[in-house]
């Protein structure tokens, strides 16, 4: 048990690395403030566009990149992208990568919600003299966002899981931090203090997104 | 378009390293499959046994669940792999990444699971048990095969996505595609490999995307 604790929780070791984990989380904040709304913008227009003639090409966009294991394309990015001269630096390249990833299964999102709204919403706005972008705007979309409001919380909780693969590119976010700390003082408790920042981090939307589910369900 | 060409498509790199993400795309299927089968086979089981409703035991599944859908998964294959050692438990690189996306999959799958049992009404078990069935009789030959219906499009959604974390076995050298992929760039200094790596994903997940979506519509709810 003792080891256990030695080896895990060792508060002298999480003293000496507590300035590096706080400078990482900060960064995940970072990360995810930006990767979010950057994707979830990116996915209501390919949904958005799925509702014009534009219907195939955004259908052909979304299924390339849910094929691809996001880590697999922020490799590409990142690796392969300063050959013909665009070195985006690491966060750009994350935030790239992150951006055709996610915004193709928020697109999937948002276009299931603009399915949802009944058709009838659309002429009854557009009778009222409203444009069709008018309507889009103030009619369609508030209400497909209110109607898939669960999954779209359920991915973001995915995005700001997802940021800890930056590590990989050398990113200082709050995983890559904790392996630094742990190769430099030879024990486990960064990275295992990071697991339980993630799960303090995350556990309340966990927690919510339960509740929605099992709402979802009892209205059936 | 010459230098873009020989820069991502270059035959000749691609040629000499399609051996390699040959092995790669085999090893995950292989890994993708083990985590497959045990994590909806523990999904499953976590969420019968939670249909028992015993305070205590439904309590650490709770906990289970919800720690696993918190933490991301490469967290967990890093802890599996490098910070188990340090307590003198030492896995592989394959089994550490099988082992944390099976257990991910099993909590994401014990929710879709219990979320169908629960949306059987009270009445098929009142039913059931009023012939003379037990409580395991009513769960496994009357509600269960109403609840699996309804769980297939979620859970075909959750496996696929779980699937593709296959990838994130190259941070633990396990040799599955992206591995293979990025130690022949490494060693070529050229990103063809990572062309090749990301066309045989393309291959393998295009088909699984696509039986993704007609799963959706064949077992869309009908409202």
């Amino acid at each position: 048990m003792e080891a256990l604790i030695h080896a895990f929780f060792n508060l002298e070791i999480l003293g000496k690395s507590a300035p590096i984990l706080w400078a990482g989380l900060k960064m995940t904040l970072v990360l995810s403030l930006v990767v979010v709304p950057l994707g979830a913008a990116g996915g209501l227009a390919v949904a958005l566009l799925h509702q014009t003639r534009l219907r195939w090409p955004m259908m052909l966009y979304v299924d390339f990149f849910r094929a691809f294991p996001p880590l697999v394309l922020l490799m590409f990015v990142a690796f392969g992208l300063p050959f013909v001269g665009l070195d985006l630096g690491a966060f750009g390249a994350v935030a790239l990568a992150f951006l055709l990833n996610t915004s193709s299964y928020y697109g999937e999102v948002f276009r299931a919600g603009i399915e949802s709204v009944p058709r009838g919403q659309v002429e009854a706005a557009r009778s009222t003299g409203l444009t069709a972008l008018q309507s889009m705007a103030y009619v369609v979309v508030p209400q497909a966002v209110r109607n898939v409001l669960p999954d779209l919380l359920s991915n973001t909780l995915e995005v700001v899981k997802l940021t800890s693969i930056a590590s990989v590119v050398a990113l200082p976010e709050l995983l890559h931090a904790a392996r630094q700390a742990q190769a430099s003082t030879y024990n486990a408790t960064p990275v295992i203090a990071a697991g339980i920042i993630y799960l303090l981090l995350l556990w309340p939307l966990v927690r919510l997104l339960s509740r929605f589910e099992h709402r979802q369900i009892a209205s059936r | 378009m010459g230098k873009l060409g020989e820069t991502f498509f270059n035959w000749a790199i691609m040629a000499e390293y399609a051996p390699k993400v040959w092995e790669g795309l085999q090893l995950t299927v292989w890994l993708a499959l083990a985590a497959i089968v045990t994590g909806l086979a523990a999904g499953l089981a976590l969420a019968l046994v939670r249909a028992f409703r015993l305070a205590l035991l439904n309590f650490a599944i709770v906990v289970f669940v919800d720690v696993l859908r918190a933490l991301p998964p490469l967290v967990l294959i890093i802890v599996l792999y490098f910070a188990l050692p340090t307590v003198g438990i030492r896995l592989s690189g394959f089994v550490a990444t099988w082992l944390a996306l099976s257990m991910v999959l099993a909590a994401f799958a014990e929710e879709i699971f219990w979320a169908g049992i629960q949306s059987v009404p009270k009445g098929q078990w009142e039913a059931a048990r009023s012939t003379g069935l037990s409580f395991a009789q009513a769960l496994g030959h009357v509600v269960l095969p109403q609840a699996l219906r309804i769980t297939i499009p979620p859970l075909t959604n959750r496996t696929i996505a779980i699937t593709k974390g296959t990838a994130l076995g190259a941070v633990v050298a396990v040799g599955e595609i992206l591995y293979q992929a990025q130690s022949a760039y490494s060693f070529s200094y050229n990103p063809s490999p990572l062309t090749l790596g990301a066309a045989a994903y393309l291959v393998l997940f295009i088909p699984v995307v696509w039986f993704g979506r007609w799963v959706e519509t064949r077992f869309a709810w009908k409202r």
